[in-house]
Protein backbone atom coordinates (compact mmCIF):
# COMPACT_ATOMS: atom_id res chain seq x y z
CA UNK A 1 0.00 0.00 0.00
CA UNK A 2 1.53 3.51 -0.79
CA UNK A 3 0.90 6.15 1.72
CA UNK A 4 0.42 9.88 0.04
CA UNK A 5 3.01 11.84 1.17
CA UNK A 6 2.05 14.31 4.33
CA UNK A 7 3.66 17.07 5.54
CA UNK A 8 5.13 16.62 9.29
CA UNK A 9 3.06 17.04 11.94
CA UNK A 10 3.59 20.52 13.63
CA UNK A 11 6.16 20.08 16.43
CA UNK A 12 5.42 20.83 19.75
CA UNK A 13 6.28 24.30 21.10
CA UNK A 14 8.65 23.37 23.77
CA UNK A 15 9.12 19.53 25.59
CA UNK A 16 7.05 18.59 28.11
CA UNK A 17 5.03 21.13 26.89
CA UNK A 18 1.39 21.79 28.36
CA UNK A 19 2.01 20.95 31.99
CA UNK A 20 2.11 24.59 33.48
CA UNK A 21 -1.48 25.87 35.24
CA UNK A 22 -2.94 26.20 31.90
CA UNK A 23 -2.01 22.53 31.18
CA UNK A 24 -3.38 21.07 35.03
CA UNK A 25 -6.91 23.70 34.49
CA UNK A 26 -6.91 22.37 30.58
CA UNK A 27 -6.84 18.12 31.68
CA UNK A 28 -9.27 19.12 34.87
CA UNK A 29 -11.85 20.72 32.85
CA UNK A 30 -11.26 17.82 30.17
CA UNK A 31 -11.94 14.92 32.48
CA UNK A 32 -14.81 16.83 33.93
CA UNK A 33 -16.52 17.41 30.48
CA UNK A 34 -15.98 13.62 29.88
CA UNK A 35 -17.81 12.97 33.15
CA UNK A 36 -20.44 15.17 32.10
CA UNK A 37 -20.93 13.71 29.01
CA UNK A 38 -21.01 10.24 29.93
CA UNK A 39 -23.35 10.97 32.33
CA UNK A 40 -25.79 12.27 29.70
CA UNK A 41 -25.37 9.49 28.02
CA UNK A 42 -26.29 7.28 30.57
CA UNK A 43 -29.95 8.35 31.56
CA UNK A 44 -31.14 5.26 32.94
CA UNK A 45 -27.87 6.12 35.68
CA UNK A 46 -29.29 9.50 36.21
CA UNK A 47 -33.39 7.98 36.43
CA UNK A 48 -31.83 5.15 38.99
CA UNK A 49 -29.97 7.61 41.35
CA UNK A 50 -33.49 9.83 41.15
CA UNK A 51 -35.88 6.91 41.46
CA UNK A 52 -33.87 5.32 44.82
CA UNK A 53 -34.44 8.00 47.14
CA UNK A 54 -37.22 8.77 45.67
CA UNK A 55 -39.05 5.35 46.78
CA UNK A 56 -37.28 6.24 49.90
CA UNK A 57 -39.23 9.41 50.44
CA UNK A 58 -42.83 8.55 48.70
CA UNK A 59 -42.91 5.21 49.93
CA UNK A 60 -40.95 4.45 53.04
CA UNK A 61 -40.68 7.53 54.53
CA UNK A 62 -44.52 8.22 53.82
CA UNK A 63 -44.97 4.71 55.25
CA UNK A 64 -43.35 5.07 58.41
CA UNK A 65 -44.51 8.83 59.32
CA UNK A 66 -47.11 7.25 62.03
CA UNK A 67 -45.18 4.98 62.87
CA UNK A 68 -41.61 7.03 63.56
CA UNK A 69 -42.49 9.69 65.79
CA UNK A 70 -39.83 12.10 66.46
CA UNK A 71 -39.08 14.46 68.77
CA UNK A 72 -37.09 17.88 68.32
CA UNK A 73 -33.86 17.31 67.19
CA UNK A 74 -31.15 19.68 66.02
CA UNK A 75 -31.04 21.80 63.44
CA UNK A 76 -34.50 21.64 63.44
CA UNK A 77 -36.48 24.05 65.57
CA UNK A 78 -39.51 22.51 65.91
CA UNK A 79 -41.27 19.04 65.32
CA UNK A 80 -40.57 17.83 61.92
CA UNK A 81 -42.20 15.31 59.58
CA UNK A 82 -40.54 12.33 58.63
CA UNK A 83 -40.06 13.01 55.02
CA UNK A 84 -38.45 16.41 56.23
CA UNK A 85 -36.00 14.08 58.61
CA UNK A 86 -34.73 11.49 55.89
CA UNK A 87 -34.38 14.10 53.04
CA UNK A 88 -30.74 14.80 54.11
CA UNK A 89 -29.44 11.34 54.60
CA UNK A 90 -31.50 10.83 51.06
CA UNK A 91 -29.28 13.54 49.73
CA UNK A 92 -25.95 11.65 51.37
CA UNK A 93 -27.61 8.65 49.74
CA UNK A 94 -27.19 9.39 45.92
CA UNK A 95 -23.61 10.71 46.87
CA UNK A 96 -22.75 7.23 48.50
CA UNK A 97 -24.59 5.23 45.40
CA UNK A 98 -22.51 7.74 42.84
CA UNK A 99 -19.48 7.17 44.53
CA UNK A 100 -19.73 3.57 44.17
CA UNK A 101 -20.80 4.10 40.85
CA UNK A 102 -17.69 5.93 40.09
CA UNK A 103 -15.73 3.19 41.75
CA UNK A 104 -17.44 0.23 39.57
CA UNK A 105 -17.06 2.65 36.20
CA UNK A 106 -13.22 2.60 37.51
CA UNK A 107 -13.28 -1.21 37.70
CA UNK A 108 -14.89 -1.47 34.01
CA UNK A 109 -12.47 0.84 32.97
CA UNK A 110 -9.37 -0.80 34.14
CA UNK A 111 -10.85 -4.14 32.50
CA UNK A 112 -11.34 -2.53 28.91
CA UNK A 113 -8.23 -0.20 28.79
CA UNK A 114 -9.68 3.19 29.19
CA UNK A 115 -8.49 3.73 32.92
CA UNK A 116 -4.90 3.44 31.35
CA UNK A 117 -5.12 5.87 28.98
CA UNK A 118 -5.69 7.71 31.87
CA UNK A 119 -2.80 6.34 34.21
CA UNK A 120 -0.60 6.99 31.27
CA UNK A 121 -1.14 10.73 31.32
CA UNK A 122 1.81 12.84 32.13
CA UNK A 123 0.23 14.73 34.71
CA UNK A 124 0.75 13.09 38.52
CA UNK A 125 -1.38 10.53 39.51
CA UNK A 126 -2.61 11.90 42.66
CA UNK A 127 -4.30 14.89 40.49
CA UNK A 128 -5.59 12.96 37.78
CA UNK A 129 -7.04 10.43 40.45
CA UNK A 130 -8.54 13.88 42.43
CA UNK A 131 -9.64 15.46 39.18
CA UNK A 132 -11.42 12.15 38.23
CA UNK A 133 -12.97 12.19 42.18
CA UNK A 134 -14.09 16.30 42.12
CA UNK A 135 -15.53 15.56 38.30
CA UNK A 136 -17.74 12.43 39.34
CA UNK A 137 -18.43 14.85 42.83
CA UNK A 138 -19.88 17.62 40.32
CA UNK A 139 -22.58 15.15 38.77
CA UNK A 140 -23.72 13.99 42.03
CA UNK A 141 -24.46 17.28 43.33
CA UNK A 142 -26.40 17.45 40.03
CA UNK A 143 -28.17 14.67 41.12
CA UNK A 144 -28.95 15.39 44.72
CA UNK A 145 -30.32 19.25 43.46
CA UNK A 146 -32.70 17.59 41.07
CA UNK A 147 -33.95 15.18 43.80
CA UNK A 148 -34.31 18.50 46.28
CA UNK A 149 -36.45 19.79 43.79
CA UNK A 150 -38.66 16.98 43.28
CA UNK A 151 -38.88 16.73 46.89
CA UNK A 152 -39.85 20.65 47.15
CA UNK A 153 -42.86 19.85 45.32
CA UNK A 154 -43.54 17.08 47.89
CA UNK A 155 -43.72 20.03 50.52
CA UNK A 156 -39.99 19.21 52.17
CA UNK A 157 -39.01 23.32 51.61
CA UNK A 158 -35.81 23.88 53.94
CA UNK A 159 -34.97 27.78 53.73
CA UNK A 160 -34.41 28.93 50.30
CA UNK A 161 -30.99 29.93 51.66
CA UNK A 162 -30.50 26.79 52.89
CA UNK A 163 -29.83 25.54 49.09
CA UNK A 164 -26.91 27.38 48.89
CA UNK A 165 -25.30 26.35 52.20
CA UNK A 166 -25.89 23.23 52.12
CA UNK A 167 -23.62 23.43 48.44
CA UNK A 168 -20.18 23.04 50.01
CA UNK A 169 -21.88 20.56 52.33
CA UNK A 170 -23.07 18.55 49.24
CA UNK A 171 -19.10 18.69 47.80
CA UNK A 172 -16.98 17.96 51.10
CA UNK A 173 -19.42 15.13 51.38
CA UNK A 174 -18.95 14.15 47.73
CA UNK A 175 -15.64 13.81 48.07
CA UNK A 176 -15.42 11.92 51.20
CA UNK A 177 -17.65 9.14 49.38
CA UNK A 178 -15.91 9.46 46.20
CA UNK A 179 -12.65 8.87 47.53
CA UNK A 180 -13.85 6.09 49.37
CA UNK A 181 -15.12 4.56 46.03
CA UNK A 182 -11.64 5.23 44.65
CA UNK A 183 -9.86 3.52 47.44
CA UNK A 184 -12.33 0.45 46.87
CA UNK A 185 -12.10 0.51 43.15
CA UNK A 186 -8.14 0.33 43.65
CA UNK A 187 -8.61 -3.06 45.77
CA UNK A 188 -11.57 -4.79 43.31
CA UNK A 189 -9.62 -7.18 41.13
CA UNK A 190 -12.45 -8.04 38.90
CA UNK A 191 -16.07 -6.47 37.99
CA UNK A 192 -17.54 -9.61 39.54
CA UNK A 193 -16.64 -8.60 42.82
CA UNK A 194 -18.57 -5.50 42.94
CA UNK A 195 -21.30 -7.05 44.09
CA UNK A 196 -20.03 -7.68 47.82
CA UNK A 197 -19.37 -4.10 47.68
CA UNK A 198 -23.03 -3.63 47.91
CA UNK A 199 -23.47 -6.22 50.59
CA UNK A 200 -20.73 -4.99 53.09
CA UNK A 201 -20.15 -1.54 52.10
CA UNK A 202 -23.26 0.38 51.07
CA UNK A 203 -25.55 -0.89 53.06
CA UNK A 204 -23.90 -1.30 56.00
CA UNK A 205 -22.79 2.37 55.72
CA UNK A 206 -26.45 3.46 55.15
CA UNK A 207 -28.39 1.22 57.26
CA UNK A 208 -26.02 2.43 60.52
CA UNK A 209 -26.14 5.86 60.15
CA UNK A 210 -28.52 8.43 61.25
CA UNK A 211 -29.82 8.67 57.52
CA UNK A 212 -33.21 7.18 58.87
CA UNK A 213 -33.38 7.86 62.39
CA UNK A 214 -31.73 10.38 64.39
CA UNK A 215 -28.66 9.03 66.83
CA UNK A 216 -30.70 9.12 70.34
CA UNK A 217 -33.64 6.98 68.68
CA UNK A 218 -30.69 4.11 67.79
CA UNK A 219 -28.88 4.39 71.04
CA UNK A 220 -33.16 3.92 72.82
CA UNK A 221 -32.95 1.03 70.84
CA UNK A 222 -28.93 -0.63 71.13
CA UNK A 223 -26.46 1.82 72.29
CA UNK A 224 -23.84 -0.18 70.62
CA UNK A 225 -25.21 0.20 67.43
CA UNK A 226 -25.42 3.83 67.73
CA UNK A 227 -21.58 3.69 68.87
CA UNK A 228 -21.26 2.38 65.58
CA UNK A 229 -23.41 4.72 63.76
CA UNK A 230 -21.41 7.76 65.56
CA UNK A 231 -18.04 5.96 64.32
CA UNK A 232 -19.30 5.95 60.66
CA UNK A 233 -18.72 8.78 58.26
CA UNK A 234 -21.58 8.49 56.56
CA UNK A 235 -23.48 9.51 59.60
CA UNK A 236 -21.25 12.87 59.57
CA UNK A 237 -22.04 13.26 55.88
CA UNK A 238 -25.59 12.97 56.88
CA UNK A 239 -25.31 15.64 59.60
CA UNK A 240 -23.45 17.73 57.78
CA UNK A 241 -25.90 18.17 54.77
CA UNK A 242 -29.23 18.13 57.33
CA UNK A 243 -27.09 21.18 59.52
CA UNK A 244 -25.74 23.00 56.30
CA UNK A 245 -29.81 22.73 54.68
CA UNK A 246 -31.24 24.22 57.60
CA UNK A 247 -27.95 27.14 57.83
CA UNK A 248 -26.00 25.94 60.64
CA UNK A 249 -23.29 24.57 60.99
CA UNK A 250 -21.81 21.06 62.63
CA UNK A 251 -17.86 21.31 63.18
CA UNK A 252 -17.46 17.64 64.16
CA UNK A 253 -19.13 16.38 60.99
CA UNK A 254 -17.33 18.49 59.61
CA UNK A 255 -13.75 17.65 60.64
CA UNK A 256 -14.92 13.96 60.40
CA UNK A 257 -15.55 13.77 56.92
CA UNK A 258 -12.78 16.17 56.31
CA UNK A 259 -10.50 13.49 57.88
CA UNK A 260 -12.16 11.06 56.36
CA UNK A 261 -12.05 12.04 52.80
CA UNK A 262 -8.25 13.24 53.52
CA UNK A 263 -7.62 9.62 54.65
CA UNK A 264 -9.49 7.82 52.00
CA UNK A 265 -7.66 9.92 48.67
CA UNK A 266 -4.72 9.51 50.24
CA UNK A 267 -5.11 5.16 50.71
CA UNK A 268 -6.27 5.13 46.93
CA UNK A 269 -3.35 6.78 45.52
CA UNK A 270 -1.13 5.02 48.26
CA UNK A 271 -3.37 1.97 45.97
CA UNK A 272 -2.71 3.14 42.50
CA UNK A 273 0.77 4.05 43.36
CA UNK A 274 3.07 2.39 40.86
CA UNK A 275 5.42 1.10 43.13
CA UNK A 276 3.34 1.08 45.95
CA UNK A 277 -0.06 -0.80 46.78
CA UNK A 278 -1.63 -3.50 44.93
CA UNK A 279 -1.17 -2.48 41.60
CA UNK A 280 2.36 -3.16 41.86
CA UNK A 281 2.32 -6.68 42.58
CA UNK A 282 -0.09 -7.86 40.55
CA UNK A 283 -0.86 -8.69 37.01
CA UNK A 284 -3.57 -7.42 35.57
CA UNK B 1 15.06 12.27 8.07
CA UNK B 2 17.40 12.86 10.52
CA UNK B 3 17.61 11.63 13.79
CA UNK B 4 19.54 13.02 16.59
CA UNK B 5 19.68 12.76 20.53
CA UNK B 6 19.27 9.50 22.28
CA UNK B 7 17.32 6.88 21.74
CA UNK B 8 13.31 7.10 21.41
CA UNK B 9 13.56 3.75 24.13
CA UNK B 10 16.65 2.63 26.23
CA UNK B 11 15.82 -0.47 28.49
CA UNK B 12 18.58 -1.92 29.83
CA UNK B 13 18.66 -5.17 32.35
CA UNK B 14 15.17 -4.83 33.18
CA UNK B 15 13.63 -7.74 35.28
CA UNK B 16 10.09 -7.85 36.81
CA UNK B 17 8.27 -10.08 38.91
CA UNK B 18 4.65 -10.59 40.01
CA UNK B 19 5.11 -12.58 43.39
CA UNK B 20 6.86 -15.53 42.90
CA UNK B 21 7.00 -15.52 39.01
CA UNK B 22 9.23 -13.89 37.31
CA UNK B 23 7.48 -12.27 34.10
CA UNK B 24 10.88 -10.22 32.79
CA UNK B 25 14.57 -11.09 33.38
CA UNK B 26 17.29 -9.21 32.57
CA UNK B 27 15.87 -7.16 29.14
CA UNK B 28 17.80 -4.87 27.37
CA UNK B 29 17.28 -3.14 23.46
CA UNK B 30 16.91 -0.09 22.35
CA UNK B 31 14.68 1.96 19.66
CA UNK B 32 16.45 4.20 17.78
CA UNK B 33 14.71 7.50 16.69
CA UNK B 34 13.04 7.34 13.42
CA UNK B 35 12.75 3.48 13.79
CA UNK B 36 10.16 0.86 13.54
CA UNK B 37 11.27 -2.33 16.25
CA UNK B 38 8.85 -5.35 16.36
CA UNK B 39 8.83 -6.99 19.65
CA UNK B 40 8.05 -10.65 18.77
CA UNK B 41 6.44 -13.14 21.35
CA UNK B 42 3.96 -15.71 21.91
CA UNK B 43 1.28 -14.89 24.52
CA UNK B 44 2.67 -14.72 27.62
CA UNK B 45 6.36 -13.79 26.53
CA UNK B 46 6.24 -10.79 28.55
CA UNK B 47 4.78 -8.24 25.97
CA UNK B 48 2.21 -6.21 27.77
CA UNK B 49 4.24 -6.27 30.89
CA UNK B 50 6.93 -4.73 29.10
CA UNK B 51 4.17 -2.41 27.92
CA UNK B 52 2.64 -1.47 31.02
CA UNK B 53 6.48 -1.25 32.51
CA UNK B 54 7.49 1.51 29.50
CA UNK B 55 3.84 3.30 30.53
CA UNK B 56 4.64 3.28 34.24
CA UNK B 57 1.44 1.41 34.88
CA UNK B 58 3.43 -0.21 37.51
CA UNK B 59 7.26 0.06 38.78
CA UNK B 60 9.82 -2.94 37.43
CA UNK B 61 11.60 -4.68 40.00
CA UNK B 62 14.75 -3.89 39.04
CA UNK B 63 16.62 -1.93 35.87
CA UNK B 64 16.19 0.98 33.74
CA UNK B 65 13.67 2.51 30.77
CA UNK B 66 14.38 5.50 29.21
CA UNK B 67 12.41 7.69 26.77
CA UNK B 68 14.03 9.51 24.57
CA UNK B 69 16.73 10.28 27.23
CA UNK B 70 14.46 10.59 30.09
CA UNK B 71 14.13 7.88 33.00
CA UNK B 72 10.35 6.42 33.26
CA UNK B 73 10.92 5.93 36.93
CA UNK B 74 12.68 9.29 38.04
CA UNK B 75 10.71 12.02 35.42
CA UNK B 76 7.70 9.99 34.92
CA UNK B 77 6.16 13.21 33.27
CA UNK B 78 8.92 14.03 30.85
CA UNK B 79 9.00 10.30 29.78
CA UNK B 80 4.78 9.58 29.68
CA UNK B 81 4.74 13.04 27.73
CA UNK B 82 7.13 11.34 24.83
CA UNK B 83 5.20 8.23 24.82
CA UNK B 84 1.93 7.51 22.57
CA UNK B 85 0.69 4.05 23.48
CA UNK B 86 -1.75 1.86 21.68
CA UNK B 87 -3.11 -0.72 24.62
CA UNK B 88 -3.81 -4.00 23.35
CA UNK B 89 -7.41 -3.67 24.62
CA UNK B 90 -9.70 -0.90 23.48
CA UNK B 91 -9.38 2.62 25.00
CA UNK B 92 -11.81 4.82 23.35
CA UNK B 93 -15.20 5.54 24.73
CA UNK B 94 -17.95 3.43 22.48
CA UNK B 95 -20.89 5.76 23.34
CA UNK B 96 -18.60 9.22 22.53
CA UNK B 97 -17.99 10.47 19.27
CA UNK B 98 -14.50 9.90 18.10
CA UNK B 99 -13.64 13.77 18.04
CA UNK B 100 -14.93 13.80 21.79
CA UNK B 101 -12.59 11.17 22.51
CA UNK B 102 -9.89 13.06 20.82
CA UNK B 103 -10.23 15.98 22.73
CA UNK B 104 -10.69 14.34 26.26
CA UNK B 105 -7.23 12.30 25.45
CA UNK B 106 -5.64 15.68 23.99
CA UNK B 107 -6.48 17.46 27.91
CA UNK B 108 -5.15 14.24 29.53
CA UNK B 109 -1.92 15.70 27.82
CA UNK B 110 -2.09 19.41 28.81
CA UNK B 111 -3.48 20.12 25.36
CA UNK B 112 -6.15 23.57 25.30
CA UNK B 113 -9.57 23.16 23.17
CA UNK B 114 -8.26 25.27 19.89
CA UNK B 115 -5.02 23.78 19.69
CA UNK B 116 -7.19 20.22 20.06
CA UNK B 117 -9.45 20.85 17.37
CA UNK B 118 -6.23 21.41 14.83
CA UNK B 119 -4.77 18.60 16.20
CA UNK B 120 -7.50 16.61 15.65
CA UNK B 121 -8.20 17.49 12.43
CA UNK B 122 -4.86 16.83 11.48
CA UNK B 123 -4.14 13.48 13.21
CA UNK B 124 -7.62 11.93 11.61
CA UNK B 125 -6.35 12.72 8.36
CA UNK B 126 -2.92 10.83 9.29
CA UNK B 127 -5.02 7.73 9.77
CA UNK B 128 -7.34 8.07 7.19
CA UNK B 129 -10.12 8.72 9.18
CA UNK B 130 -11.13 12.39 8.47
CA UNK B 131 -14.40 12.18 7.48
CA UNK B 132 -15.59 9.80 10.73
CA UNK B 133 -14.70 12.71 13.39
CA UNK B 134 -18.55 12.98 14.06
CA UNK B 135 -18.91 9.06 14.70
CA UNK B 136 -19.61 7.38 17.54
CA UNK B 137 -16.53 5.23 17.96
CA UNK B 138 -19.19 2.13 18.54
CA UNK B 139 -20.29 2.85 14.64
CA UNK B 140 -16.68 2.66 13.51
CA UNK B 141 -15.24 -1.07 11.97
CA UNK B 142 -12.44 -2.71 14.16
CA UNK B 143 -10.01 -1.29 11.62
CA UNK B 144 -11.14 2.13 11.96
CA UNK B 145 -11.25 1.84 15.78
CA UNK B 146 -7.80 0.71 15.70
CA UNK B 147 -6.54 3.39 13.48
CA UNK B 148 -8.38 6.04 15.84
CA UNK B 149 -6.52 4.40 19.00
CA UNK B 150 -3.22 5.30 16.58
CA UNK B 151 -4.86 9.15 16.40
CA UNK B 152 -5.31 9.50 19.66
CA UNK B 153 -1.93 8.50 20.70
CA UNK B 154 -0.56 10.54 18.47
CA UNK B 155 -2.40 13.73 19.49
CA UNK B 156 0.34 14.76 22.06
CA UNK B 157 3.03 14.55 19.18
CA UNK B 158 4.57 11.73 20.67
CA UNK B 159 8.56 10.82 20.12
CA UNK B 160 7.62 6.97 20.71
CA UNK B 161 4.65 4.77 19.73
CA UNK B 162 3.88 1.89 21.74
CA UNK B 163 1.94 -0.39 19.85
CA UNK B 164 0.50 -3.48 21.97
CA UNK B 165 -0.59 -5.62 19.78
CA UNK B 166 -2.79 -3.02 18.00
CA UNK B 167 -3.49 -5.69 14.87
CA UNK B 168 -5.33 -8.33 17.33
CA UNK B 169 -9.10 -9.83 16.17
CA UNK B 170 -8.33 -7.41 12.71
CA UNK B 171 -9.39 -9.51 9.50
CA UNK B 172 -6.31 -9.11 6.51
CA UNK B 173 -7.19 -6.24 5.29
CA UNK B 174 -7.30 -3.99 8.29
CA UNK B 175 -4.23 -5.15 9.75
CA UNK B 176 -2.57 -4.57 6.52
CA UNK B 177 -4.38 -0.88 6.90
CA UNK B 178 -3.22 -0.53 10.47
CA UNK B 179 0.80 -1.55 10.13
CA UNK B 180 0.87 1.23 6.63
CA UNK B 181 -0.03 4.12 8.84
CA UNK B 182 2.03 3.16 11.50
CA UNK B 183 5.07 2.76 8.72
CA UNK B 184 3.56 5.91 7.13
CA UNK B 185 3.89 7.89 10.04
CA UNK B 186 7.70 6.86 10.99
CA UNK B 187 8.24 7.98 7.32
CA UNK B 188 6.79 10.96 7.24
CA UNK B 189 6.85 12.09 10.23
CA UNK B 190 9.76 11.01 12.36
CA UNK B 191 8.20 8.96 15.05
CA UNK B 192 9.58 5.86 16.38
CA UNK B 193 7.87 2.82 17.07
CA UNK B 194 7.37 -0.34 19.33
CA UNK B 195 5.27 -2.96 18.16
CA UNK B 196 4.33 -5.69 19.92
CA UNK B 197 3.23 -8.50 18.05
CA UNK B 198 3.24 -12.35 17.76
CA UNK B 199 2.22 -12.60 13.84
CA UNK B 200 5.96 -13.38 12.30
CA UNK B 201 4.08 -12.21 8.94
CA UNK B 202 3.78 -8.24 10.52
CA UNK B 203 7.84 -8.36 10.60
CA UNK B 204 9.39 -6.81 7.27
CA UNK B 205 12.50 -7.83 6.26
CA UNK B 206 14.03 -4.25 7.22
CA UNK B 207 12.64 -4.43 10.43
CA UNK B 208 14.25 -4.82 13.76
CA UNK B 209 13.24 -7.58 15.48
CA UNK B 210 13.41 -8.42 19.32
CA UNK B 211 12.27 -11.71 20.04
CA UNK B 212 10.75 -12.41 23.92
CA UNK B 213 10.29 -15.19 25.18
CA UNK B 214 9.37 -16.31 28.91
CA UNK B 215 10.43 -12.90 29.83
CA UNK B 216 13.77 -12.92 28.34
CA UNK B 217 15.47 -11.81 24.58
CA UNK B 218 15.97 -15.01 23.06
CA UNK B 219 17.01 -12.60 19.37
CA UNK B 220 17.78 -9.53 18.12
CA UNK B 221 18.94 -7.69 15.58
CA UNK B 222 17.41 -6.73 11.54
CA UNK B 223 14.96 -9.02 10.70
CA UNK B 224 16.56 -9.72 6.89
CA UNK B 225 20.38 -10.05 9.22
CA UNK B 226 18.75 -12.61 11.01
CA UNK B 227 17.23 -14.59 8.10
CA UNK B 228 16.21 -17.69 8.47
CA UNK B 229 17.08 -18.22 12.15
CA UNK B 230 14.54 -15.58 12.88
CA UNK B 231 12.05 -17.61 11.70
CA UNK B 232 12.85 -21.31 12.42
CA UNK B 233 13.44 -19.77 15.99
CA UNK B 234 10.23 -17.77 16.46
CA UNK B 235 8.38 -21.23 14.74
CA UNK B 236 10.79 -23.21 17.29
CA UNK B 237 9.29 -21.23 20.57
CA UNK B 238 5.96 -21.18 19.17
CA UNK B 239 6.00 -24.80 19.30
CA UNK B 240 7.46 -24.66 22.67
CA UNK B 241 4.73 -22.91 23.52
CA UNK B 242 2.03 -25.26 22.32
Amino acid sequence: MTAPQRPPLRPASRPGHGLGLAGYLTAFAGITAREVLRFAHQRERFLAALVRPLVWLFIFAAGFRAVLGLSITEPYQTYVLYEVYVTPGLCAMIQLFNGMQSSLSMVYDRETGAMRTLLVSPFPRWFLLGSKLVAGVLVSILQVYAFLLIAWFWGIRPPPLGYLAVLPALFLSGIMLGALGLFISSAIRQLENFAGVMNFVIFPMFFASTALYPLWRLRDSSPLLADIAFANPFTHSVELIRFALYLRFDPVAFAVVSGAAILFFGAAVFMYDPSKGLWASRKR
Amino acid sequence: MIHEGPPALDIADLSHAFGPVQALRDVSFTVPRGAFVALLGVNGAGKTTLVSLITRLYDSTSGTIRVAGFDARRQPGEALARLGVVFQSRALDADLTLRQNLRYHAALHGIGRREAAARIDEVLALVRLGDKAGARVSTLSGGQQRRAEIARALLHRPELLLLDEATAGLDLRSRAEVGAVVRDLIATQGVSALWATHMMEEVAPEDRVVVLHRGEVRLSGRASDLGGSLSQGFLALTGEQA
